[in-house]
């Protein structure tokens, strides 16, 4: 019986074996991995499952908006403005328009501060329920994200009853709405209001007190309110962390300081918190466009600004100084006021900021939007570092990098 | 509630003619002051017991090319969430010698926005860790925000600024 061969389990344990070696992985997570919602690339460095760092490429989709800014009269520039964040475009739209208006000191009327905060409000609400939903895809359950699509829906309609478009919405106008609010609107918006609560309560008890969803999010990519602050978090994502700042209420604008609403907070600064932060704007979002809606205030939904406004088309074809403003406004005759302007709204990831400075030209002598999503996505390494792989993939859920805001 | 004034006041006293140039478009403090002053600055603020400027929101450059021994400009944006004020820092860089020292040592959040403002502009911040392009390839050999690079194509005549009114 000796000299039987040794298959390799039959290696008795003390045989002369093969040192281990240790090594480490490098993944290349991205930059189109499906799970990343975006085109962005991590490299990481795993031992194991376990992530040890990452490295980030971003600057996939980079347009370079900032240049062709430098280009463009200020109403062309609302086009780039709503393909940064295309979860909340009309944030982005109305949030560079309050911006030009501080610059010309142009007070718009309150009917118009009105039908934006409506606006801005349903944005958001579609901005969270992407995320929220997509993080509930991310552990497993990918029927709520189905379901609650039906509704981002229902908004992409009021959207194109307002504005005519859908995703880049190109909405309002520098000095107002470029309409008024259309019965049919009115009529969507209430009924979206009616028919939105039970669709979020189902989301909610699908996903709120979920066992495995809770388990797969409570304590992952935890962030202190310390380390927030000091990556410059701002938005759902700060208050995630434990700090109530939100630009709406310490800085308002369009007439916010008009209604009553929440800003919830968070403790951990984990997932689990980041996606009820979400949760709860979406209501207090509900109850700002509610009240909106009910006290929408009558008049003018555009300032009286002839040279800054497109006049309406009626006049352009019957009244000589409709036409030359008309002509002056498109053909970019207008000059800007010297100045420079920081302006912040609070955007679907946080504060959203538009710093402007105008040289007394048609177009900015520069502009730089600060972007929350370019901002915080810093951190994302420092986050997932000694979480699986897994849970690095929902921790960038829940911060909701969009990629066009990334990059810009 | 914190007054201009009184921020600008403070700043005076520690800092004396380092800082200048005060102005408030828009209501916004501005000022100016030298790189060597910058980081104190921002530490002093970020640390100040009373104001508390702990957010610092954005860092951008501007190109200004005929504005000569001054022809970039690195601009900080921050926040005091104690007293909801903001305050704007800009510092004045000669193209021949474009170096700046980084906030990374003070503000996480610094790190890609020098990133950013290097890949741009070619502002050096000095100290910085990890200082390389972030949004364009690594290959790029210009800095495409400085305002010598034309944005449309420099061969065409078929398109003059006079048609377009710019």
């Amino acid at each position: 019986m000796a000299d039987i061969e040794l298959l390799p389990h039959n290696v008795p344990a003390n045989a002369d074996l093969p040192e281990l070696v240790e090594e480490l992985t490098t993944l290349n997570l991205g930059p189109t991995h499906p799970a990343t919602h975006g085109i962005f690339q991590n490299i990481l460095k795993m031992d194991g499952e376990k992530i040890i760092s990452g490295e980030q490429t971003i600057g996939y989709i980079h347009r370079a908006f900032e240049k062709i800014a430098e280009r463009r009269p200020f109403y062309q520039i609302t086009t780039l403005t709503d393909r940064m964040n295309y979860c909340s475009s009309p944030i982005n739209n109305l949030g560079w328009h309050m911006t030009v208006e501080k610059l010309l000191s142009v007070e718009v009327p309150k009917r118009a501060q009105y039908i934006r905060v409506i606006m801005m409000e349903l944005a958001r609400i579609t901005d969270h329920l992407i995320c929220n939903s997509i993080l509930g895809v991310d552990t497993g359950a990918f029927t709520g994200f189905l379901y609650v699509m039906q509704k981002r829906e229902e908004v992409y309609e009021i959207y194109e009853e307002v504005c005519g478009a859908r995703l880049t919405t190109n909405m309002g106008r520098v000095g107002g709405m470029e309409r008024d609010l259309s019965s049919t609107a009115v009529r969507k918006i209430k009924e979206f209001i009616k028919s939105f609560p039970p669709v979020l309560r189902e989301l909610e008890k699908l996903l709120n007190r979920n066992r495995i969803f809770m388990d797969r999010t409570i304590n992952v990519g935890p962030i202190s309110l310390e380390r927030a602050l000091s990556y410059g978090f701002t938005g759902p994502n700060l208050r995630a962390a434990g700090l109530d700042y939100d630009v709406r209420v310490m800085n308002p604008y369009s007439s916010y300081e008009d209604f009553e609403f929440d800003i919830p907070v968070g403790q951990n600064g984990d997932t689990y918190d980041r996606y009820m932060v979400r949760n709860e704007e979406m209501w207090q979002s509900l109850k700002i466009v509610e009240q909106a809606i009910n006290n929408l205030p009558e008049g003018p939904y555009y300032a009286d600004a002839p040279e800054y406004y497109l006049p309406p088309k009626k006049e352009v074809y019957r009244s000589m100084e409709a036409l030359i403003y008309h002509f002056k406004i498109v053909m970019g005759e207008i000059d800007a006021p010297i100045g420079e302007v920081y302006n912040a709204v609070e955007g679907g990831n946080g504060e959203l900021g538009f710093y402007l400075i105008s040289d007394g030209g048609r177009t900015p002598y520069r502009l730089h939007f600060r972007r929350p999503s370019f901002i915080y996505y810093q951190a994302y390494p420092e986050m997932c570092k000694g979480s699986t792989l897994s849970d690095a993939i929902l921790t960038m859920s829940s911060l909701n990098v969009i990629a066009g805001e990334l990059d810009a | 509630m914190l007054s201009n004034q009184e921020v600008a006041e403070a700043l005076l006293e520690k800092f004396g003619d380092q800082v200048f140039d005060f102005d408030e478009p828009y209501g916004l403090l501005t000022l100016s002051t030298s790189r060597e002053e910058i980081i104190p600055i921002l530490d002093f603020l970020h640390n100040h017991k009373n104001y508390q400027f702990i957010f610092l929101t954005d860092i951008t450059g501007i190109h200004y090319p005929d504005n000569p021994g001054k022809e970039f400009m690195v601009v900080y944006h921050m926040h005091s969430f104690v007293h909801n004020f903001r305050v704007r820092i800009k510092v004045s860089l000669a193209e021949a010698d474009i170096h700046i020292p980084t906030a990374t040592g003070l503000f996480a959040c610094a790190n890609w926005m020098e990133r950013e403002t290097y890949d741009f502009f070619g502002i050096m911040f000095d100290g910085h860790p990890n200082l390389k392009r972030i949004l364009n390839i690594d290959e790029m050999d210009y800095f495409p925000m400085r305002r010598e690079f034309p944005m449309e194509d420099a061969t065409r005549e078929d398109k003059t600024d006079a048609l377009f009114g710019r």
